[in-house]
């Protein structure tokens, strides 16, 4: 029996009952659209994840207090020691390879203008941030150069927050105040969305040594150095560990690649996908059952043509594949639709949300038809075993 | 053709062994047109299916064409069923998704035969029986002597050797019952062995050799 044949013959079994047909593809669709669309949205996850971190440039160092210790235990003698601004400067100033390195301190204040006033996150930082983060300005200028050292009255606006403060008026050149200090706005950067966690249409940037004396603060929270070259970048990792154990007098920062960040987060969000799928397919094993049940009930109702098949010379292997490729087809036709629904949604998501890349991946979509024709053949193995386990005289006589 | 030789059926009711058939010994020559009666429960539907090959015999000997059935593989049974011997049955069991061709070309289906060579040889047999015109309609579209034209074109169609009919006539009226005996009839002039189990005296009386069972015996045989 070709198979061809098989599929035209279980074909008509299924089109003599449209509505049982339906609802149980409908189970298969189901389950195959949750798979399209979860995988699609996770791998749009990472994808989005992968996309903002090379926005930021590969090739950049980020350096914190503290080690992460991979051994287990926690840090001994209490807290780490300071990263300090002098830290920074020495490291930076006498380590071959590096094109730009900006510190960073952080803290959160409200900024007033005349009457009105907004909570925002300060980073205190220096000119070479925009280089090493990529930061592009809407209007008006970066921070300027200067020592890291120098205090200084700049500040630069996010998008939304100078927006906010100051509605349709021209922030550039005025002077908003943070407490007792005052700044003014030499520039806004253009809006950027969220990264890495911070929405940067919502902090201000203003000179380091003035932002950790507002703040009190006397460690870095971060220090950027951007690499000259990718391949540098074990080399500049090396010598700035070292020096900072020579300053420290023991291994209290830690240094880590930007790589390193954007494959750790590819990983764990390759296994979110993973896990979703997996979490959608249980409903494939749902409709598998389902599936089950109507081949059961199908393989009932039609013992009398079962023994006429075999009466007419069918082979118990055959009837076999008969309930298969009837089982399978369902399925099939369940996956196919599942992945027409499936894909229609991911298309409608993007077109809401342009800036994620949801896209189901191929491996995806491969597998679902697969998935979908092994659940067919998989749960409906065992109706058809028993239809070939039917005594043909039995069957036709009705007994 | 046909030899059977101190064949028993047992089934298992319950607890109780119930005995079918005992020690049947019966020949059929190639070509015959023999009529099996007898009273329900007389064994002649468990004769009928043991000659067909959808059932075995517990004890004793039936040979088909010189072969013994009792040794023989599931599969080579299936061929038999495939290639030698055409059933036709008191309720046709066509299928009702399917056309009277459809349903015709079903065992060819099984034996793998090409899909054009399927339609044309389909088409042949249904203009012999007189329902070419019908080839296109669906069971629940014919009348009861067209679904069991339609039922004998399928088990002819593989030009088997031996036919096996059970109760053919059962569920048609007196005219369409004389119009499929005719069929039959005509089938066996033509060499084909004919066995027809039935109730029905004017039908027996057809045959050429009348076989009359009770209790799983074999009665009165008149020469």
């Amino acid at each position: 029996m070709k198979a061809s044949d098989l599929a035209l013959f279980a074909g008509t079994a299924l089109s003599g009952h449209r509505v049982r047909t339906a609802l149980s593809l409908s189970g298969v669709a189901v389950g195959i659209a949750a798979v399209i669309a979860l995988t699609a949205l996770g791998q749009g996850a990472r994808e989005y994840v992968v996309r903002e971190f090379t926005a930021m440039g590969s090739h950049v160092l980020i350096v914190f207090p503290g080690k992460v210790e991979t051994t287990g235990g926690g840090p001994i003698g209490g807290a780490p020691r300071d990263l300090t601004l002098e830290d920074f400067r020495a490291v930076v100033s006498r380590t071959p390879g590096i094109v730009a390195a900006a510190p960073l301190a952080s803290g959160e204040e409200t900024l007033r203008y005349g009457a009105r006033n907004r909570a925002a996150l300060i980073l205190g930082t220096t000119a070479e941030f925009r280089q090493v983060r990529r930061v592009k300005m809407g209007a008006g200028s970066f921070l300027p150069r200067r020592d890291a050292r120098q205090a200084g009255s700049e500040i630069v606006l996010g998008a939304k927050l100078a927006r906010e403060l100051f509605g349709p008026e021209s922030p550039l050149g005025k002077v908003v105040r943070m407490g007792t200090w005052r700044f003014r706005v030499v520039g806004v950067m253009a809006p950027r969305g969220r990264a890495m966690g911070i929405d940067v249409d919502d902090v201000a940037l203003a000179p380091i040594q003035t932002v950790m004396a507002a703040f009190n603060r006397t460690s870095l929270f971060r220090v950027f150095i951007e690499v000259r070259d990718k391949r540098l970048l074990p080399e500049v990792k090396e010598r700035v560990t070292e020096m900072f154990r020579e300053r420290h007098r023991a291994e209290d920062v830690t240094v880590i690649t930007q790589d390193a960040m954007l494959s750790a987060f590819s990983d764990i969000l390759n296994a979110l996908t993973l896990a979703l799928a997996g979490i959608a397919s249980i409903s494939l094993a749902v409709a598998g059952v389902g599936i089950m049940n109507v081949m059961l009930i199908s393989v009932t109702e039609r013992r009398s043509e079962i023994g006429l098949l075999k009466a007419l010379g069918g082979t118990d292997r055959q009837v076999l594949l008969v309930f298969l490729a009837e089982s399978g087809l369902l399925a099939l036709m369940g996956g196919l639709a599942g992945l027409a629904v499936g894909l229609a949604a991911v298309a409608l998501f993007t077109g809401l949300y342009p800036s994620f890349p949801a896209s189901a991946p191929l491996w995806a979509v491969a597998a679902s038809i697969l998935l979908s024709l092994s659940v067919g053949i998989g749960f409906g193995l065992w109706p058809a075993w028993r239809a070939t386990k039917l005594d043909p005289v039995r069957a036709l006589t009705g007994r | 053709m046909i030899e059977l030789d101190g064949v028993w059926r047992t089934f298992r009711v319950g607890e109780s062994d119930v005995q079918a058939l005992k020690g049947i010994s019966l020949a059929f020559q190639a070509g015959e047109h023999a009529a099996l009666i007898g009273p329900s429960g007389s064994g002649k539907s468990t004769l009928l299916h043991i000659l067909g090959c959808l059932d075995r015999p517990t004890r004793g000997l039936y040979r088909f064409e010189g072969r013994d059935v009792g040794s023989l593989t599931e599969a080579e049974r299936c061929r038999l069923r495939q290639n030698r011997i055409g059933f036709v049955f008191q309720f046709f069991h066509l299928l009702g998704r399917l056309t009277a061709l459809g349903n015709v070309e079903l065992p060819m289906l099984f034996a793998g035969v090409p899909r054009n060579e399927r339609r044309s040889r389909a088409m042949k047999i249904l203009e012999a029986v007189g329902l070419a015109p019908r080839a296109g309609h669906r069971p629940d579209q014919l009348s009861g002597g067209e679904r069991q034209r339609v039922a004998i074109a399928r088990a002819m169609v593989m030009a088997p050797s031996l036919l096996l009919a059970d109760e053919p006539t059962g569920n048609l009226d007196r005219k369409a019952a004389a119009g499929v005996m005719e069929l039959l009839e005509d089938m066996n002039r033509k060499g084909l062995t004919l066995v027809v189990v039935t109730h029905d005296p004017a039908i027996a009386q057809r045959a050429a050799r009348v076989i009359r069972m009770d209790d799983g015996q074999i009665g009165g045989e008149p020469a």
